[in-house]
């Protein structure tokens, strides 16, 4: 790996870790069941740009794309089964906040 | 190298829009635009094929997923909205502040590194990597697809019993 190559893994490393401290502040500091799941959103986001870019510097495009399709397929079941769940949770304590979770059976 | 850094730029702005604006429709709309701008990264970078999914699954579908809950439930009366929005600006300042120290450690401690990479692997085609050599984690895949499945049955086909 070259040293231009070196340079751009170091910046990209840095946008990464960037975007998952966005992503984790997002789920912990909010009390908003859909704003949990945008913070999940932004977190898978970081890990496929880190797959793509690693699918990049090694050469190893196609490898990397199956990866990232694999990845976005589960992304949209995640999100879909969350989305229901949220929705069950609206209907029944008709507010997305996660604190009425405390009062749930068990 | 340049337009890549200046579109790092924009995700980890679309991203932070995203988690500090106060409505939840921009929040959605915010997370489009994150999508669409890892989408130009991804032909920036040369992944055509995971490009188009990025962006007709992430930026289409689970962006029409979102509104539509949004859209389903309803919103705050007016002073509760505003009590919320001041709370929200006391837990979140603290974020781009945190990203600003984050970012200029990283550039602090900035390495220039060798680093050893695999041989390359020979097969170009996405198509035979995707379809030919997988073996074990297509039925992974598949019981995961047949989960999600199972899961919108459950979920959205039990409301309509309930008359909901």
């Amino acid at each position: 790996m070259g040293i231009e190559m070196s340079q751009l893994f170091w910046i990209v490393l840095t946008f990464f870790i960037l975007m998952l401290i966005e992503g984790f502040y997002c789920i912990t500091m909010t009390y908003n069941l859909l704003r949990v799941l945008i913070g999940l959103e932004i977190l898978i986001k970081a890990v496929t740009l880190f797959i793509i870019f690693a699918g990049y510097i090694s050469g190893n495009m196609s490898l990397a794309q199956a990866v990232v399709i694999t990845v976005i397929v589960i992304e949209v079941v995640v999100v879909v089964i969350a989305t229901g769940i949220i929705l069950g949770f609206f209907r029944e304590y008709d507010s997305l906040n996660v604190r009425n979770a405390r009062n749930m059976k068990g | 190298m340049n337009i890549m850094i200046f579109l790092l730029v924009l995700l980890v702005l679309a991203a932070l829009w995203a988690v500090m604006t106060s409505l939840l429709l921009r929040a959605a709309i915010a997370l489009a635009l994150t999508s669409i701008i890892l989408t130009v990264l991804m032909f920036e970078m040369g992944a055509p094929l995971a490009a188009v999914f990025e962006l007709s699954v992430c930026a289409g579908l689970i962006s029409v997923v979102f509104i539509s809950v949004i859209s389903l439930t309803h919103r705050l009366p007016l002073k509760e909205y505003l009590d919320r929005r001041k709370n929200r600006i006391g837990r979140f300042w603290f974020l781009p502040v945190l990203l600003v120290i984050a970012g200029l450690a990283m550039f602090y401690f900035k390495q220039s590194f060798d680093m050893r990479l695999p041989a390359k692997i020979l097969i170009a085609d996405v198509r035979v990597v995707l379809w030919q050599l997988r073996r074990l984690d297509l039925f992974g895949q598949i019981i995961i697809l047949l989960a999600g499945v199972f899961g919108v049955l459950i979920l959205f086909g039990g409301s309509k019993k309930n008359g909901n």
